[in-house]
């Protein structure tokens, strides 16, 4: 899908932080409507320009993105919800195009990995806590509370 | 034949690493002092070969020797003499050549400095440093040797990305090399140290300097990738949870951990496993970084299989070290007795706490930036985890910290006092109270709701950390000259505590505000026309042409007014890049305290030229804290405490010590 040019640009930047640079929405896509305009807004965010490296169609310029920009536009002047547009752009390129992936079995070690992490961390740390603190010193033995004792008084003299 | 002097150089440089891996290891096995101490010249020789190496291929990029493939497939005789000489590590075997560089630059350094360290803990260690450098040099000469020649010469070369060709280049990547590079110190000596089978204060003591300064290289050299992709990109963004981001996020995440849980073996003999794990867990993330990077593998799975000879040699060298360690570690970990024991309320569980959630949030960065593509290796289905994902994870498992962040350097070791700890903190929680509740009326209903919490948690941080040092140089409570001397008196390491964590609230505010507040204006301007955004009205004065070095430029003029009152003018322009025939954006800013003017250009079309205009509140709040930070780790990295020959006191000391105990 790629042509050379892009690839190696890709591989190029990829190392430097740098993803593509861009321009993003053009003027002429604005809709009259703030609101709803906002609302593209936020939809186009969510979703994936499906030619770049982990950019989302509002930041991107590729020629897609602005295709999936109007197209995102078009569905909501018609009056559909933002869930409906995205699941209708979902329908038509498959679940790529989500920045956030849906919750699902494939997904569920990503969404639920991060919260296991939590858990298990705090277990493990409440254990290692109770093994320090738990374990108390050995009493002292005769002989050391004598030589304590000795210590002790020779300081109060 | 300087190309050939740095070629042959190389080669010399990688069999030295060979003698640097094999002979001090036996010499420490077998109590040779002679083979030990033959990791001093190797790690030295090897570091000035490889800097032969370097010098060469800079030569070559230098005098533009376009027989050099890669030169000419990177270099251009037109191109400016900064990005001739930053244009070496602007490539694949340029940057590895770098990143071997300061490999063996640190296993010289451990050398020149390492006199007063145990001699078979220096051979260890140096002999794992040589190690990593024997697999990094065959990689370079393997897959991406940059010293091929072509023949015939051709006339020119094809150039540097355009994209590349700014002084970011110059500071970056060596910025990012010196710090995750940096960690394969600790690293060498986590592994030295569990083969010694010996972790003590001594030890920590000698990894907690390596770690600091590679972890202020990173801290540097990831806020420098953040701006430049902030100016550079032409739309503003600062952060995106790029993979390549994500990638030397993630070790220096590990990092902060580690230079956190050090200060526990250090002081008090407890964590021991614990930090000789995150030693070895901050360089595996390194060396993932530099595999997820180098390998191709980011664009797709595919993409990697098609010319898998790179990837394949960077991930046995990945498995070999990684699976080395952790193989070595669960053998010999358990033989590291627990240390000191002390209550939760104290220094130590605050370390734990921070360590905790600092290593689980790397760990959610991980999950994010692998799973797709282990997803798509195992079923072939296809998906993206972007920065929604990065954002709703990372953001709540992050906010335990900075809540805890200020309590630590109040609590004493063992045993804490957490109310009066909570008291002296008063001051701080007003401020911060304070804060949120006049941003949140300043703001008049308008959301979002949760900005201005975020404000006042970035003010807590600030104010909490300053409430430490103004308690212990009992501010208010002593006459004023008795408050400075006991502020002169404190030692350098309290004040670089105080900056970074104070670091970390101003980075808190900046994303806050740039996040909340950002406001942006696309249109198309006539000459004459204007704009008002924020407070401030924008004029278009018209296009002008300009000629580079290698390029051609459009350049649009907009002049500023506030209040009335010129402020100045600032362009954004269009590059037409003469070898690599392609445009470039580049933006215009003028920054203020409290936020960025942002211009960037677009096409001129029939009617007008399509302008953005954005204006960023707070947004140089960022790399102004994430400076203070760096600030921060350098003060600690100077305290008297942590100079070399501090280390060699401590060892006497825990020789006599065992002497005292056998």
């Amino acid at each position: 899908m790629m042509s050379g040019r892009i690839l190696m640009m890709v591989f190029l930047c990829v190392f430097f932080l740098l993803p593509e640079q861009t321009s993003a929405v053009q003027p002429d896509e604005i809709l009259q409507d703030m609101k709803l305009e906002n609302r593209a807004r936020a939809v186009s965010s969510g979703l994936r320009c499906l030619v770049c490296q982990n950019q989302s169609i509002d930041d991107s310029d590729a020629p897609l993105a602005r295709d999936l920009r109007l197209l995102v536009r078009e569905r909501l002047v018609v009056g559909d919800s933002n869930e409906d547009v995205v699941d209708f752009v979902v329908s038509r390129y498959g679940e790529f195009v989500l920045l956030k992936p849906r919750f699902g079995w494939h997904t569920a070690l990503l969404w639920l990995g991060p919260l296991m992490f939590v858990v298990i961390g705090i277990f493990s740390v409440f254990f290692v806590l109770r093994k320090s603190y738990g374990a108390v010193p050995e009493p002292l033995s005769q002989e050391e509370k004598q030589r304590l004792s000795k210590v002790l008084g020779s300081v109060s003299e | 034949m300087i190309t050939e002097i740095g070629h042959f150089s190389l080669l010399l440089a990688l069999a030295l690493a060979v003698v640097q891996a094999s002979v001090p290891m036996m010499g420490a096995v077998r109590g040779d002092h002679a083979m030990m101490r033959c990791a001093v010249p190797a790690a030295n020789g090897q570091f000035i070969l490889i800097l032969i190496a370097f010098v060469a291929l800079t030569y070559a990029y230098v005098t533009s020797d376009f027989s050099v493939e890669n030169v000419w497939m990177n270099s251009h005789s037109a191109k400016p003499m900064l990005y001739k000489v930053s244009g070496v590590w602007g490539n694949h075997e340029g940057s590895m050549l770098l990143w071997v560089l300061i490999l063996a630059l640190f296993g010289a350094l451990v050398a020149t400095f390492g006199r007063n360290l145990a001699p078979s803990l220096r051979a260890r260690v140096l002999a794992v440093q040589g190690a990593i450098g024997v697999a990094f040099l065959l990689f370079i000469i393997v897959t991406s040797n940059p010293f091929i020649r072509l023949n015939p010469t051709p006339i020119d070369g094809k150039d540097l990305n355009p994209l590349l060709q700014d002084p970011g280049l110059a500071f970056h990547p060596p910025f990012l090399y010196l710090g995750y590079v940096g960690f394969s110190m600790a690293f060498s000596f986590a592994v030295a140290a569990l083969i010694e089978g010996r972790v003590d204060a001594a030890w920590a003591r000698w990894v907690r300097p390596w770690t600091l300064a590679a972890w202020i290289f990173l801290t540097c050299g990831i806020a420098m990738g953040s701006w430049w992709a902030y100016y550079e990109l032409g739309w503003g963004g600062w952060w995106f949870w790029d993979p390549v981001e994500n990638a030397s996020f993630m070790p220096w995440l590990a990092g902060t951990a580690l230079l956190h849980s050090a200060l526990v073996v250090e002081k008090r003999d407890a964590l021991k496993a614990w930090t000789v794990l995150l030693a070895i867990i901050a360089f595996s993330l390194s060396l993932i970084g530099t595999f997820l990077v180098r390998s191709g593998v980011l664009t797709s799975v595919h993409a990697f299989a098609v010319d898998p000879e790179r990837g394949v040699f960077i991930l046995a060298i990945l498995t070999f070290f990684i699976g080395g360690a952790l193989v070595l570690f669960a053998w010999r970990a358990p033989t590291l007795r627990p240390g000191g024991m002390f209550s939760p309320v104290s220094r130590e569980g605050a370390l734990i706490i921070n360590n905790l959630f600092l290593t689980v949030a790397c760990a959610a960065v991980f999950i994010g930036t692998l799973y797709p593509l282990f997803l798509e290796a195992i079923t072939g289905e296809k998906i993206s985890v972007g920065a929604p994902f990065f954002d709703m994870t990372f953001a709540p498992i992050m906010l335990p910290i900075l809540l805890a962040a200020p309590f630590g350097p109040f609590l004493t070791w063992k045993r804490a006092d957490l109310r009066g700890t909570a008291e002296r903190l008063l001051v701080a929680i007003a401020i911060a109270v304070f804060g949120t509740i006049s941003v949140y009326a300043a703001l008049d209903g308008h959301g979002p709701y949760l900005a201005p919490i975020g404000i006042g948690l970035g003010l807590w941080l600030v104010a909490g950390a300053f409430s430490e040092i103004l308690w212990r140089v009992k501010a208010f409570q002593v006459s004023f000259g008795e408050t400075l001397r006991r502020a002169a008196n404190l030692p350098r390491s309290q004040w670089g505590t105080t900056l970074a964590h104070a670091g970390v609230g101003v980075l808190v505010i900046g994303i806050i505000g740039v996040s909340a507040w950002k406001t942006e204006q696309i249109l198309e301007m006539e000459p004459g026309d204007q704009s008002v955004i924020a407070d401030f009205t924008v004029t278009y004065n018209g296009l002008v042409p300009r000629r580079g070095p290698n390029y051609d430029e459009t350049v649009a003029i907009f002049e500023v007014v506030r209040e009335g009152k010129l402020i100045g003018a600032f362009e954004s322009s269009k590059r037409f890049y003469d070898v690599q025939r392609m445009t470039t954006t580049e933006a215009g800013i003028i920054s203020f305290f409290f936020g960025d003017l942002y211009v960037a250009i677009g096409d001129d079309g029939p009617r007008g030229l399509t302008v953005r205009l954005w204006f960023n509140p707070l947004v140089p709040f960022i790399w102004f804290g994430a400076s203070i930070m760096a600030l921060g780790g350098l003060l600690s990295l100077t305290d008297r405490r942590l100079r070399v020959g501090a280390p060699r006191r401590a060892l006497l000391h825990s020789k006599v010590q065992q002497k005292a105990t056998t």
